[in-house]
């Protein structure tokens, strides 16, 4: 197990080196001049001025010699270079918003399990049945709201109208209410029709009716025969959604005012902020492959047969 | 016919599913009687209602798909057609088990075999979980898997060695009636017979009742006290395994004994009963066999006929024998 993870980790490496040279590239093609717009606040700009913060971000070099020196910095040193705007590290700026991501991510995620999983059972159980049907099209509907539309209508209402909730910021546990719905809900709506439809076929197994015929009770054949069987891709869905929003979900965060990363890539991309935007996309392609990793191995974890491939894959390599 | 050593009364029993918006008739009004310590075949072609029969009885038919089924199903004098869902429970796997009849698919293979024998302890008799994990160890080395590989999954195991676990988990709570749906056709010959071996100590150890559902006439042979003959959801005769085997009386058995290839005769080709099996979900009037039957006359295709008796304890469901003949 731990050599598949080794290697593993190992092919993430040219994935991203190839993220980073796509992104170094794109940006330096991407129109708009990253030291005029950072001079922007000044009432006259110079040509004088303009060269000076060029050779400040290190633009007066050519193309070659700039993404070298990124990607040693990137690779070797963890280290993305100085934001345009913020004139800090993007490496420190990255840590300060991860927390805030992760916890927005998890919440969303965890909403999506909680709810996702067990709705998809029982309108499993009851296919075909009004309660299947209701569901089915509720999860529909979740799944084809835009989800900045969804937001926008949930502060209205809740903040707004009803003034319960807050709209903006994250000083309280209350701020996460309505990202989380506003996040969640199509995720809900993704998980509850994979588990309706890989219950579907588990359902009819025959070691369920095995289950059954040692009268253990319907919930028990259910939730534990069944559905460990139908989980796999599940857990696919519930790993993909994970590491997307560990990625940031730009459109929340933005509609929301949350300092995540997902709203710091969007206005690094405005501000033309290149350290900025390489150092979250390689971030966003960092959470994403080990997102997928661990997914890999939870199945391995949920499904014996799978571990016992890792094992004996690993045992011919030791015979050879 | 009420008598005390009656274990199992089924009567009038209907299974009806609904397939792809056409009824399937499959079972069609099943009646038998099991007495305690004896074994019933029930043999037939597939497709022809036995393992919906055996199902009904334990009422683990798919709902999804069955529209009817009733009759009644006495056992040891109580209706199991009529028990809630959760007092139905207590009778399954712990008064009543199944050996189902592909171990390939009747496993679960996320959980260990040991997990899968010790749940149906852990439902029926009130002891700590430890204590059922060794009963059910305890059950693997009855049934003769060493007790070593009780933490594998179903994956680790052969065919024969899944049918094993299947019957130790049907076995696990010493059931008063076991219901074994051709527990053999899955396996080859050599792990037949010992399969089949490893049922008849069980059952002499421990005094089982059992129905023994199987289309192979060696293993009615074999094991049987009583049999019934099931044709189209039918029982079309129904005796002692002498009455059946000595004093065949109903032509489709008959066809089916003519099928068997005779060992000493060299012969090239099989003796088939001509035609297809009766379409379950159209099903001609009158003798269901009559469009198979050599001797079918026009009055066998115009009405139903009647279970009767040919000689005391020997029922058949033929217009030939009817008549007394």
């Amino acid at each position: 197990m731990l050599r598949y993870v080794l290697k593993r980790l190992l092919m993430m490496i040219p994935i991203l080196l190839a993220v980073a040279i796509l992104i170094f590239t794109l940006m330096n093609f991407v129109p708009g001049d990253p030291a005029r717009i950072a001079l922007s606040q000044n009432a006259v700009i110079t040509e004088a001025d303009l060269a000076a913060k060029r050779a400040e971000f290190g633009l007066d070099q050519p193309f070659f010699t700039r993404l070298i020196s990124f990607l040693e910095g990137a690779f070797f040193h963890l280290d993305f270079g100085v934001s345009y705007t913020y004139s800090t590290p993007v490496t420190s700026l990255l840590a300060t918003r991860f927390p805030i991501t992760l916890m927005l991510a998890f919440l969303c995620t965890l909403t999506m399990v909680v709810l996702g999983i067990p709705a998809g059972v029982s309108a499993a159980v009851h296919a075909g049945k009004a309660g299947d049907r209701i569901s089915m099209f509720i999860t529909l509907l979740f799944n084809s709201m835009p989800n900045f539309w969804l937001g926008l209508m949930l502060v209205l209402f809740f903040s707004l109208e009803l003034k319960l909730l807050p709209s903006t910021g994250i000083g309280s546990p209350a701020h996460f209410v309505l990202p989380v719905i506003c996040g969640s809900l199509s995720g809900v709506a993704s998980i509850a029709r994979q588990t309706r439809a890989s219950m579907l076929e588990v359902i009819r197994s025959d070691f369920v009716t095995t289950a059954r015929s040692k009268g253990i009770s319907e919930r028990k054949a259910i939730y534990g025969h069944a559905l460990p069987n139908a989980l796999i891709p599940v857990i696919t869905v519930c790993g993909q959604q994970f590491g997307h929003m560990l990625g940031g979900i730009s459109v929340i965060e933005m509609l929301f005012s949350i300092p995540g990363i997902g709203s710091f890539l969007i206005t690094s991309i405005n501000q033309r902020d290149y350290p900025s935007v390489q150092g979250c996309v390689i971030y966003i392609a960092v959470t994403f492959s080990l997102m997928m990793l661990i997914t890999d191995l939870i199945y391995a974890f949920v499904d014996p047969r799978i571990k016992s491939n890792y094992f004996v894959q690993r045992k011919k390599k030791e015979k050879t | 016919m009420e008598n005390k050593n009656l274990l199992l009364s089924v009567k009038d029993l209907q299974v009806k599913y609904q397939s792809g918006g056409v009824l399937v008739h499959a079972v069609n009004g099943v009646s038998f009687d099991l007495e305690k310590g004896k074994t019933f075949g029930l043999v037939g072609e597939t497709g022809a209602g036995k393992t919906s029969i055996a199902r009904a009885i334990l009422r683990i038919l798919p709902d999804y798909a069955t529209r009817v089924c009733s009759g009644e199903t006495f056992f040891e004098g109580v209706d199991l057609m009529k028990l809630s869902a959760t007092e139905m429970q207590k009778y399954r796997g712990g008064k009543i088990s199944m050996i189902f009849q592909d171990p390939m698919t009747a496993l679960n293979p996320v959980q260990t075999v040991v997990n899968q024998i010790a749940e149906g302890l852990k439902t029926h008799e009130k002891i700590t979980k430890a204590e059922a994990r060794l009963r059910a160890i305890e059950m693997l080395e009855t049934v003769g898997i060493p007790a070593d590989r009780a933490d594998e999954y179903p994956h680790q195991f052969s065919g024969g060695m899944k049918q094993r676990v299947v019957i130790a988990i049907a076995l696990a709570c010493n059931p008063e009636l076991l219901i074994a749906d051709e527990q053999t056709t899955a396996l080859d010959v050599t792990i037949q017979a010992q399969v089949m071996d490893l049922i008849k100590s069980l059952r002499a150890k421990r005094n089982t009742s059992m129905i023994m559902i199987t289309h192979d006439l060696g293993v009615i042979a074999d094991v049987c006290d009583y049999v019934a003959v099931v044709y189209a959801g039918q029982i079309v005769e129904y005796g002692t395994l002498e009455d059946i085997y000595d004093r065949t009386a109903h032509p489709y058995m008959k066809g089916l004994f003519a099928a068997l290839p005779e060992m000493n005769l060299d012969s090239d080709r099989l003796k088939p009963i001509e035609g297809m099996p009766a379409d379950p979900t159209n099903l001609p009037d009158g003798c269901k066999f009559a469009p198979r039957c050599p001797y079918a006359t026009e009055e066998c295709r115009k009405r139903e006929i009647d279970l009767k008796e040919v000689s005391a304890g020997h029922f058949c469901r033929c217009i030939k024998t009817e008549s007394g003949v």
